[in-house]
Order: C-alpha cells, then sequence, then structure tokens
C-alpha cells in the first residue's frame, strides 16, 4: 500500500506492560533516529502505576526539526494490549495506520480496531524466547526501526552503548534486534521517512527540563535549592551533579516555602539562584516571591506547568498557570515571567530569565510545561548567546549609600555583604531609599513606581517574542502551543491561507506597543492555549488592544492541542 | 436512630473499598492497610464515623482504599486538615496518614505542633526512608549515604529521628511498628486510637521498588526491650539511644486532650450584638 | 476474564443481628479453649488465608501480572472451598463468630496466610507456587505442634485431623510445582525505570 512511499514524518507509539520495557526501546529509537541524521521526539505516557503499568511511547520522527506531536499515528507497536484503551485518546489511528501486536497477548482494544486501523501480527514473545536473554522490547525497536527506514545497524550501536559493560546480554540483545528487523519483511510496509539531510550543524538529543538546569548554568546559576515535584524534579536531579562540578551547590530543601526562601538568601549573598517546581509549589512560593520583589532580590523559579487545579493531573501538561505567574503576588508587586517556546528554548528562555532577574534585580518565573519538560527531542544545538547574569553593585565605600536608591532606570546599585561601608538590611517592609522601614506614603509611591519602573522601561529587544510570517490573520499564543501552531500555519499556507504567528515569550512585564506593531494591519487574532479558563487572551485583553476580531481557541490538558486543530481554525475563519 | 436491634460488629475487610490499590506489590503499605482496617474492626468502629485524612505520596493514597471518609489533600498539611476536622467534629474518629517524606519534611512544622497541641487523633506515618511518588529522593529519614540522583553520595546528614521529636515536642503516646508483623501493628493502632490525645504511630513500611534492600526489615525489628513507660524523662532516655528497630509503644502519658469545650451559658448569635450598642 | 470476588464469609458472618445462639467462637486467644474454638480458628485460617490471595489477585492484576493473579485467584478458590468443607462438616453449617478484627493468632498472621511483602510485580507462577507451599507447611505444622503439645485427647484428634489434611495440600502444591516451568534467569528484568504519575 505504501510501497516505496516516503513520508516527511512518521509517527509511531510503541507500548506495553509489567516490564515490556517500551520506554526503553522507544528512547533507544529516537537515539537512532538521531544518529541516522533525522530529528524527532518522544512522549511518554504511562498508568498510575510506578512500576509494572501499561505504557506508551509516543514517537514522532522526521528529517527536518519537528516541535510538537502529529494528529494522528502511522503505527501502534504493541508488546500487548494491556489497558492500553486508556491511552486512546493520545493514540489517534485511523485507516491508514497500521497495528502490530503479538498473536498470542489476544486483541487490539474496541477503541483502536474501530478507527478502521489494519492488523499485523508478529509473535515479539514467542521470538524473544527463541534468543536465550533477550527481551520482546529488543525485538520491537528492531521491527519498528526497519519499518521505519533506519539502518539495523544505527539501532545496534545505540544498543551497544546501552550496555557498558558488554556481556551475554548484549549479544542476546543485539540478535533481538536483528531478528525484529528479519520480521519486518512479513509485515504491510509502512511510507519510510524520507532521507535524512547530511548533517550540517550540531545538534543535540535533551528533555526540555535539561536544557533548563543547563540554562541556568549558562546565565550564571550557581546556587539551587530543590524539593521534588512533578514534572520538574529532573531540572534539580540535572543540576544536582552539574552543579557540584562546576563549583556550585545543589541543597536539598524540607519543602517548597525553604527552598524559595533558601535561594533568596543565596541570592542576597550574592550567587544567582534558583529553584525549579511545579503548579502546587508555586502556589506554595508566592509570598517570598513578593518578598523578592520588595526586597529587589534576584532569583529565578522554573514552573513547569501541568494539570490543575490543586494536585489536578501531575503527570500531564497544561498551561493553566498564566493567573498565578502573572498576577498570583499580594500587593503591587511585578516581575518577570519568560515563557519558553520550544524544548530548545528551555535553554535559552531560561539563561534570559537569569540574566533578566540579576540586571533587574526581580524575581523572574520561567513558565514551562510537562511537555517541554519531559518531551526527549532532538534539536538543532541553540546558539549560544553572552547573556550571563550581571548585577550592578555599589563601589565599596560609597558615601551615604542607599540600597534603594531611587534612579532613573529604577534598578539600584547592590551591595553584597562583604562589602566594606554599604551594610544595609534587606527589607520585605516597605522602606525608604536606605532601606529603613517606612509607612510614608512619600516613600511607598516612590518605591512602587520605581519597581515597576524598572522593568517596564528595560528594553527587552527582541527575544520579547517570536514573529514569524506575514497575513491579515494572526495566531497568538505562547509555550507549547507553538510548535503545534507553526505547523498549522504551514499547512494553512499551503493551502493558500497565510497567518502570522506571534508567540510571546516574555509574558511579564506585558508589551503592549511591540504586540500592536507585531500585529499591524490584522484583522483575525486567534487566540491559542491548552488550559480551560482562556488565561492567555483574559492576560491579553487586560493589557493590550488587539486589533480586528479577537477569537479564543483554548481547551485544557490533559491531550495537546494538535495542529490540525489549529488549521481547521485558521482556515475556517479565513473563508468566513 | 437507634432500633433497639444490637448491631454487629463488622470485619476487616469492611472497611476495604473496592478500589484496587496501585502500590507496587511488595509494598509494605498493604500490610499497614490491613492493620488499619483490622484495628478499626477491633474496635467496633463504623467506616461512616471515621475520617482518614492524608498528604500527597504512595502512603497519601490510602484514604481512597478505605470505605471510611477520606480526604486526600495537599502535601504535608493533612496534620492541620485533621485537627480542623477533630476539632469541629469531636464525635467522628480520625486518622491522619502519610510517608515520611510528607510528614517529616513539609509536614515537619505541623508534626511538631500536632504533638504539641494534643488534639485526640491518630497520626500513622508510613516510612520507607524515601520519597516514592517523585522517583526515589532522600527523605529526612534516609540513612545518610543513600545514594540518590538529588543527592550524590548521600544527603551527609544526620537523620530526622521522629519518635524523639514527637516526645520533645509533647506527643501523648509514641509508638514503633512494623508493616512485617500486621497483628501486632493492628494492635499498636488500636491502643493509639484508644488513648485520648495526639496519639503517634511511625510504621516502618519498606519501599521494594527504590530500597529493595528494605525487604529485611522484618528480620531486624524487635519487641522492645522494655515496657512501655509513662515516665517522659525515662521514654527520653530509651528514645534518645534508640537504633530505630524497637517496636511496641515506647511512651503514654495521660495529658489529657485539646477539645475547646462547648461552655454553659450558651449565648444566642444575637446576644453578641449588646457590646455594640450605644 | 472473571473478576468475581471471592465471597466474604466474614463480611455476612459480622452483619448479622440475631444472636448468634450455639455458633462455634473463637476468643481469639493464644491458644484454643475447646473444641468450637478449635474449629473457629481453623475455618478462620481458611478465610484469612482466601482474602490474602484474593487480595494478591487484584495487586497481580492492576500490574498486569494477569497469569499470576489467576493462579492466587485460583488458591484463593481453593482456601475457601476448604473453609466451606470445614463448615459444611465438623461446623455443621454454622459460621464460627470470630472476635472483631479477626483471630488473635499468637506471632503475627494466621499460619496459612501469605505475607504481602513477598510479592513482586514481576513474579512468575512457581514464585506464587512456593509462597502457597510455604503457607501450607506452616499450616500443617501449626496442628502437628498443637496434637503434640494438647493436654486435650479430642483437641489433639483435631489437630492430627486438620495437620494431616494440610499435609494432603502440600502435597498437592508439589504436585502443580512440578507441572510448573521454574522462573527464567531473569524473571526481574525490567529494562524500563519507575515511572512517575504524582
Amino acid at each position: 500500500m505504501h510501497d516505496g512511499a516516503r513520508a516527511p514524518s512518521f509517527s509511531m507509539a510503541l507500548t506495553g506492560s509489567g516490564g515490556a520495557g517500551v520506554m526503553t526501546a522507544g528512547t533507544m529509537l529516537l537515539e537512532a533516529a538521531a544518529q541516522a541524521g533525522w530529528y524527532g521526539l518522544m512522549v511518554r505516557s504511562s498508568g498510575p502505576q510506578i512500576r509494572g503499568g501499561e505504557a506508551a511511547a509516543l514517537l514522532r520522527l522526521a528529517a527536518e526539526p519537528v516541535e510538537c506531536l502529529d494528529d494522528r499515528f502511522d503505527m501502534v507497536v504493541a508488546v500487548d494490549w494491556q489497558n492500553l484503551h486508556r491511552f486512546a485518546d493520545e493514540i489517534p489511528l485511523d485507516s491508514g495506520s497500521l497495528m502490530i501486536g503479538d498473536p498470542d497477548q489476544g486483541n487490539p482494544p474496541e477503541a483502536f480496531v474501530k478507527r478502521g486501523a489494519r492488523l499485523a501480527q508478529v509473535a515479539f514473545k514467542r521470538m524473544a524466547k527463541a534468543i536465550p536473554g533477550s527481551w520482546p522490547n529488543m525485538i520491537v525497536l528492531g521491527l519498528a526501526g526497519t519499518l521505519v527506514g533506519l539502518p539495523v545497524e544505527t539501532l545496534k550501536s545505540v544498543v551497544r552503548k546501552s550496555y557498558k559493560k558488554g556481556g551475554e546480554g548484549l549479544a542476546a540483545s543485539l540478535a533481538a534486534v536483528d531478528a525484529g528487523a528479519a520480521a519486518a519483511q512479513a509485515v504491510p510496509s509502512v511510507p519510510r521517512l524520507v532521507p535524512a539531510r547530511p548533517i550540517g550543524r550540531s545538534r543535540w538529543l535533551l528533555t526540555g527540563n535539561e536544557a533548563a538546569g543547563y540554562g541556568a548554568v549558562r546565565g550564571g546559576v550557581r546556587f539551587v535549592a530543590a524539593y521534588p515535584i512533578t514534572p520538574a524534579t529532573e531540572i534539580l536531579e540535572w543540576l544536582a551533579p552539574a552543579l557540584s562540578g562546576i563549583g556550585g551547590t545543589l541543597v536539598q530543601a524540607e519543602d517548597e516555602l525553604a527552598s524559595i526562601n533558601m535561594a533568596i538568601g543565596a541570592s542576597f549573598g550574592g550567587v544567582p539562584s534558583l529553584t525549579a517546581t511545579a503548579g502546587p509549589g508555586l502556589s506554595l512560593m508566592t509570598e517570598a516571591l513578593g518578598l523578592a520583589v520588595a526586597a529587589e532580590v534576584p532569583v529565578v523559579v522554573v514552573d513547569v506547568m501541568r494539570g490543575g487545579p490543586s494536585t489536578g493531573i501531575p503527570a500531564k501538561s497544561e498551561q493553566s498557570d498564566v493567573n498565578l505567574a502573572v498576577n498570583g503576588l499580594h500587593g503591587d508587586a511585578p516581575r518577570l515571567v519568560v515563557a519558553p517556546n520550544s524544548i530548545a528554548d528551555c535553554l535559552t528562555a531560561t539563561q534570559w530569565a537569569v540574566h533578566l532577574s540579576e540586571a533587574l534585580q526581580a524575581p523572574a518565573i520561567v513558565l514551562s510545561d510537562q511537555y517541554l519538560g519531559q518531551t526527549r527531542a532532538v534539536v538543532n544545538r541553540p546558539d549560544e548567546v553572552t547573556l550571563m547574569a550581571r548585577r550592578a553593585l555599589a563601589p565599596p565605600r560609597t558615601e551615604g549609600y542607599q540600597r534603594y536608591a531611587v534612579t532613573e532606570s529604577g534598578v539600584s546599585p547592590a551591595a553584597l555583604p562583604g562589602t566594606p561601608g554599604n551594610a544595609y538590611t534587606a527589607e520585605g517592609l516597605e522602606h525608604n531609599e536606605r532601606g529603613i522601614p517606612s509607612s510614608q506614603s512619600r516613600d511607598h509611591l516612590a518605591q512602587l513606581a520605581k519597581r515597576d519602573r524598572k522593568l517596564r522601561q528595560h528594553d527587552y529587544g527582541d527575544s520579547w517574542a517570536e514573529i514569524e510570517g506575514e497575513g491579515d490573520t494572526a495566531v497568538v499564543t505562547f509555550g507549547s502551543c507553538t510548535g503545534a501552531a507553526r505547523e498549522a500555519i504551514a499547512r494553512a499556507a499551503a493551502d493558500g491561507s497565510r497567518a502570522r504567528l506571534v508567540s510571546v515569550r516574555l509574558l511579564s512585564p506585558a508589551q503592549p506597543e511591540r504586540l500592536a506593531k507585531a500585529l499591524k494591519g490584522v484583522k483575525r487574532v486567534l487566540v491559542v492555549e491548552q488550559n480551560h479558563g482562556a488565561q492567555f487572551h483574559r492576560y491579553l485583553r487586560a493589557d493590550f488592544d488587539l486589533p480586528g476580531e479577537v477569537r479564543s481557541f483554548h481547551r485544557a490538558g490533559p491531550l495537546p492541542i494538535r495542529p490540525d486543530e489549529i488549521y481547521r481554525q485558521i482556515i475556517q475563519w479565513s473563508a468566513a | 436512630m437507634t432500633s433497639g436491634i444490637a448491631i454487629a460488629p463488622l470485619a476487616a475487610q469492611a472497611f476495604k473499598s473496592d478500589y484496587k490499590p496501585i502500590w507496587c506489590p511488595g509494598c509494605g503499605d498493604y500490610s499497614v492497610l490491613s492493620s488499619i482496617t483490622k484495628a478499626f474492626a477491633m474496635l467496633e468502629l463504623r467506616p461512616e464515623n471515621i475520617a482518614v485524612v492524608s498528604g500527597i505520596g504512595c502512603s497519601s493514597r490510602i484514604p481512597a482504599y478505605t470505605s471510611c471518609y477520606g480526604f486526600h489533600g495537599v502535601h504535608g498539611r493533612a496534620l492541620a486538615t485533621g485537627t480542623g476536622l477533630k476539632i469541629a467534629r469531636p464525635d467522628l474518629t480520625v486518622l491522619v496518614a502519610g510517608g515520611d517524606g510528607d510528614g517529616y519534611s513539609i509536614g515537619g512544622n505541623h508534626f511538631l505542633h500536632a504533638c504539641r497541641r494534643n488534639v485526640d487523633l491518630t497520626y500513622v506515618v508510613m516510612d520507607n526512608h524515601v520519597y516514592g511518588m517523585t522517583k526515589g529522593q532522600p527523605s529526612p529519614t534516609t540513612e545518610p549515604d543513600w545514594d540518590s540522583k538529588l543527592s550524590p553520595g548521600g544527603t551527609g546528614l544526620r537523620t530526622f529521628h521522629p519518635l524523639v521529636i514527637a516526645l520533645a515536642a509533647g506527643a501523648n503516646f509514641v509508638a514503633r511498628a512494623s508493616s512485617g508483623d500486621p497483628n501486632d501493628t493492628a494492635q499498636i493502632l488500636a491502643e493509639a486510637i484508644r488513648t485520648p490525645g495526639f496519639s503517634f504511630v511511625e510504621i516502618l513500611s519498606p519501599c521494594v521498588t527504590f530500597c529493595p534492600e528494605q525487604r529485611e526489615w522484618k528480620n531486624q525489628v524487635r519487641p522492645a526491650p522494655v515496657a512501655t513507660t509513662d515516665d517522659p524523662v525515662r521514654a527520653a532516655r530509651r528514645i534518645m539511644t534508640d537504633d530505630g528497630f524497637n517496636i511496641g509503644v515506647l511512651y503514654k502519658g495521660q495529658r489529657k486532650p485539646y477539645q475547646p469545650s462547648v461552655g454553659k451559658g450558651m449565648k444566642r448569635p444575637a446576644e453578641l450584638e449588646a457590646e455594640f450598642l450605644v | 476474564m472473571s473478576r468475581k470476588r471471592i465471597t466474604r464469609v466474614q463480611k455476612t458472618s459480622g452483619s448479622r443481628t440475631r444472636r448468634a445462639g450455639g455458633r462455634a467462637r473463637t476468643t481469639g486467644g493464644a491458644n484454643p479453649t475447646d473444641r468450637a474454638d478449635f474449629l473457629a480458628r481453623a475455618w478462620g485460617m481458611e478465610v484469612e488465608a482466601a482474602e490474602r490471595y484474593a487480595s494478591f489477585a487484584d495487586a497481580m492484576d492492576e500490574h498486569n501480572n494477569h497469569d499470576v493473579a489467576e493462579l492466587f485467584r485460583k488458591l484463593a478458590r481453593i482456601e475457601q472451598l476448604h473453609a466451606d468443607q470445614l463448615l459444611e462438616g465438623p461446623l455443621a453449617g454454622r459460621v464460627p463468630v470470630l472476635p472483631p478484627g479477626g483471630i488473635r493468632w499468637k506471632g503475627g498472621e494466621g499460619p496459612e496466610t501469605a505475607e504481602h511483602g513477598e510479592l513482586h510485580y514481576r513474579m512468575q507462577p512457581y514464585h506464587a507456587l512456593q509462597i502457597a507451599l510455604a503457607c501450607e507447611k506452616r499450616a500443617n505444622k501449626f496442628f502437628a505442634t498443637y496434637a503434640s503439645t494438647t493436654s486435650d485427647a479430642k483437641l489433639r484428634d483435631a489437630a492430627r485431623e486438620m495437620a494431616a489434611e494440610e499435609m494432603e495440600h502440600v502435597h498437592l502444591i508439589e504436585e502443580w510445582l512440578e507441572r510448573t516451568p521454574p522462573p527464567e534467569k531473569d524473571w526481574e528484568h525490567d529494562p524500563d525505570p519507575p515511572l512517575v504519575s504524582d
């Protein structure tokens, strides 16, 4: 059916339960694809069990960088079908899709069958049993990799790498990969990926959480306080050995209140500091963030957003902390909010956030999410940017030193403990320019204006948003919806409907003039976001003037917003 | 409304719900669930009169696995929630449950004050020396040399001694149990629930996924070599030299539980206006 | 696959509101005091074992180890059968009354009750049978020990009978084991790391 056909992108799901090892197989497949010169990404989905639960590795491979899952899956390879119906919504299939299952493991779930997908059978378990010491997931690796066009040698080299000590397990696994590759001949063919382009530039294979950790380090962070929470823990786990390797420190705190206050303490001492958390943790941190605003102490919090509210859906993505990040502090408390729009951008955005936080002596929230944080992808190595933490410091023994001096820019030269002559007390109470607590109107107004001005007047440059394309329709979004929006716009353009993309990276302080410029001439604004309350749309309406007609396309997690959904919005609206 | 017919006591199974636990097979918490339901049965309680309050973590999943009323709240605050519930509804039996991460780390402050306040509730901590739900980070009771991603090479920190802290903070009943002996644990829990005031029961409950070596715990525990004491000084001496494997009720005092009483001469709300009248 | 739960005989007995006249009851103390107490204990032992196997089956099903779940359900049915046999036979159809919270076995749980800590989500049928074998052996030992230490002749006879019964069960499980393939070398192997959802 697909003989010889080539596709620019291929999506497959590897599923299984109770020790089937599909996550490992998927990770290896992605790595092999990267080695072969392709791009791709992998999303994990699993049941609530810590071990042995039903699991799905959702992969998309392509010759060009991809940033989101596709609208459908070309193939599902199932070691077994246990509880797979739970993933039915996450693995959309149609009559062009192929399911490959083990005939000894029962039938695919009704939810898949009724989509019209074809079924082929490969006896994974029997084949693995025939190779002593091997496992079904290695058969799957060989089969799936070969079907999509990966050279078996590349698959095997990835397997070899995973067995650092070699041994009999390795030989069996390699034999299993070969067996899987051979079995591919008997299975209906699927479109193979278009050949990989020659690898011109340096590429990375990593998750958004790892990228954020590295971005923090590049930005100059050398102190991290950590409290584990899904889906942010990996940032902290990556930073633990990384920091100690470069002369920094990570401390595990007793809770989020402790971690944010520890980070603020370290920052007061002059060391750029960071912590990472998710919604429930950010909620706890809000009081201390207000303190960082009032006392003008830089600190960065990475919020890896997940399903809310409250405990919500910890392992699934959502963009529902906009309200909290942009408005969630008591009093008038301006702060920086930076939203990475891709996995690679997690690095740049975090680095930028550290730089801004130090330069402007204000807390910064990096608004990432579970999809960006935990998806592993092949990305082009991000360009190095020279943004580093640089805190304005007053010279030692400044005569009549005023820590909170009212300046034109709003930024007051700081003093680090240890500097002779400039001792002061950082103050959460409202204070005068010297930092002495004050309830005077003149001081309150002056300090409020200063803290507001220092963020508002700063020139953030072009980094405030990604602006692409032309047309009188614009899709305005942020974060992980950007990838899907970009693909949707490309498809619409191919169909003759042009649209612009504005993906806002700097949510706070709002940049109304820049957005107005970016949307000049636009008649239709489609705001896209992944939450129930249209939080981003409301934020835009509060602080921006949007031209023409505005529509909001929003849906809460756990399912991602797919390119086709946005594409249809654009097409239908442009036609109307 | 009593019907005059004596209702026979329920068996332990009646206190379990139909919802199947997702704990890893082998987890000590299964045994703790058995012990808790057994204790409820031994005390001839009724599920509708019991509230199980928890925080976040593997152990905190327990309320839904019982047929009692339950509250699955936020991380570390179960004692505060349970305190509020018991004070407002003293007629209920309140059991607060959670793990060592939830209880001793983020919940540490509430732990201190719950011990001090002495509200009549029972606090069960399923201690496995690890943060299980978030994939294996050290908790306050983790050994200093236990290697993990978040603290490579071990935290190097002295472990938290919950029984010492509980006693020092004024807890009226301090006990340790082991999930390896569910019957004994049930007895200890029954006594804890029966004893008025704040009862603290730390239950060693192995995590077979992140700390498989803990399967050995059941062979390392022993009945405490001394009888329960009501002398806090004697208890303090014993607890300070405790190695973490002595099982039993180590301290049981006679503090009167904290329960704000409804006073005599109750006013009607409208009578409160009097103080404002000009 | 059928997920019918084991009939909770204990639950039924607990919720009866009629005064239980003439039914065997056990004080649940360290040693049986009379034949009725003894029988109630023997019955309780089987029922507790059945409930434990049923709960094991649930845990295995939740972790997608259905072969072992099925085996545990079988074992649960067998234990329940033993309990029913005692009920129909020496107990003359009268369900014993157990103390609230169950029998207070000396030194832990009932001799025939398997421990939760013995499970592993990747365990094989062979492992499950090994657990069952250990349970039956313990039950046999319990009755045999009791028979040799009691001074009551009637109780001794009853205990000897029960010990013989349990020995038959031991043989049954041994035969079953012989028909069951031993676990593979790497039965524990799971290439995937633990996954988080909370």
